[in-house]
């Protein structure tokens, strides 16, 4: 035996510290950016959220390691594995999927949200649960309505995807377009919401 | 934009090794887990400011170091009773529990040179900043420490200082 064997923590010590930890950055107003992981019917998505409200929604096909790099980059890199912060989304989010939920009701920190790629995000919720629309529809709705490539853009850079209702944006030819979570995530959602796809 | 390690990420890499330390200085209670505890915090404020290329594990220890000495302060306000601790090794009783008495026995200095060079990875160098004196007197402290728990039979005779990396 040597001295690092024989002092080695067990996991469960180092977890409960950990939970401490969360409590007291969060107390201390040290924790710029909480996250967990939530199992849904489309799959692990992460969440992350700010002390303003939940700032990104990933599924595990961006990589989420690459997600929580780039969220310690723009935003801090005091970022901690913390879900009582979201407690509140990880419930709505399960309501949602079971059919109890239409609506989200949590914060948001739209911070990541810039520019024009942000105005077509922050009207993404005038698209109702259940109804869809083209990307053309939503270029007019953001004002721009010759802007329709940069609305696709937008869509497929929503950092709050689910939340914020990209998956409900179609193809003018009725097609479903791409989407950030898979073309699967995107009519599944769809069919969840019993919107004609 | 930096490349900035995920403090998450620190604390699974480092926790381990910042609780080694503040168990081996303070002993394996209560009192370590308040040190292990304002260790990542008091990090987790200054984590944004750190220069690039900092050794994040010697800084830790050393903020390891900095949290134990008030833990200590504050427990010689409080003037609590410290558990005896036996100053003979017994029998075939469990060897962690047993390290860990053995720790508690050896002089103070002794002590945290164990604890910050074999068990937090810190060069004598950096461990003589932080207890005062020479380099040289830092590694004879730590060699003296563990011969002290030799004597107690708990470590092999190959339990050299080399018990973990990082002697830069």
């Amino acid at each position: 035996m040597n001295l690092t064997d024989l002092t080695a923590p067990g996991p469960h010590e180092l977890a409960a510290l950990h939970a401490r930890l969360e409590q007291a950055a969060a107390d201390a107003d040290l924790l710029d950016v909480a996250y967990r992981t939530l199992d849904t019917p489309v799959g692990t998505l992460l969440l992350a959220a700010t002390p303003v409200g939940l700032v990104r929604v990933a599924y595990e096909r961006e990589g989420l390691d690459e997600v929580l790099a780039q969220l310690a980059a723009r935003l801090s890199p005091r970022v901690l594995r913390a879900p009582a912060r979201l407690d509140d989304t990880a419930r709505e989010l399960d309501e949602y999927f079971a059919g109890r939920r239409r609506e989200f009701d949590v914060p948001l920190d739209r911070s990541l949200s810039t520019g024009f790629r942000g105005e077509v995000q922050r009207s993404l919720p005038l698209v109702g649960f259940g109804t869809t629309a083209t990307y053309a529809q939503v270029a007019a709705l953001a004002g721009r309505p010759a802007a329709v490539r940069a609305v696709g853009t937008a869509c497929a850079t929503n950092p709050l995807p689910v939340v914020v209702p990209c998956h409900r944006v179609l193809r003018s030819d009725g097609a479903l377009g791409g989407y950030v979570g898979g073309t699967d995530a995107k009519a599944a959602l769809l069919a969840l919401e019993g919107a004609a796809a | 934009m930096s490349t900035r390690q995920l403090f998450e990420d620190v604390v699974a890499t480092h926790g381990a090794t910042v609780l080694r330390v503040c168990r081996a200085v303070l002993g394996p209670h209560a009192d370590a887990d308040d040190a292990w505890s304002e260790t990542f915090l008091s990090a987790l404020r200054a984590y944004p400011d750190l220069p690039a290329g900092t050794n994040i594990e010697a800084w830790l220890v050393t903020v390891a170091h900095r949290r134990s000495v008030d833990v200590l302060r504050g427990r010689a306000r409080r003037a609590a009773p410290v558990a005896a601790v036996p100053d003979t090794p017994h029998g075939d009783a469990d060897p962690e529990v047993d390290l860990w008495a053995a720790l508690a026995t050896l002089p103070d200095k002794q002590r945290r040179a164990v604890a910050y060079h074999h068990l937090g990875g810190l060069p004598y160098a950096d461990v003589a900043e932080l207890l005062g004196g020479t380099p040289e007197a830092a590694r004879r402290a730590a060699a003296d420490g563990i011969a002290r728990l030799r004597t107690h039979g708990l470590l092999a005779d190959d339990t050299s200082t080399d018990t973990r990396g990082g002697h830069r």
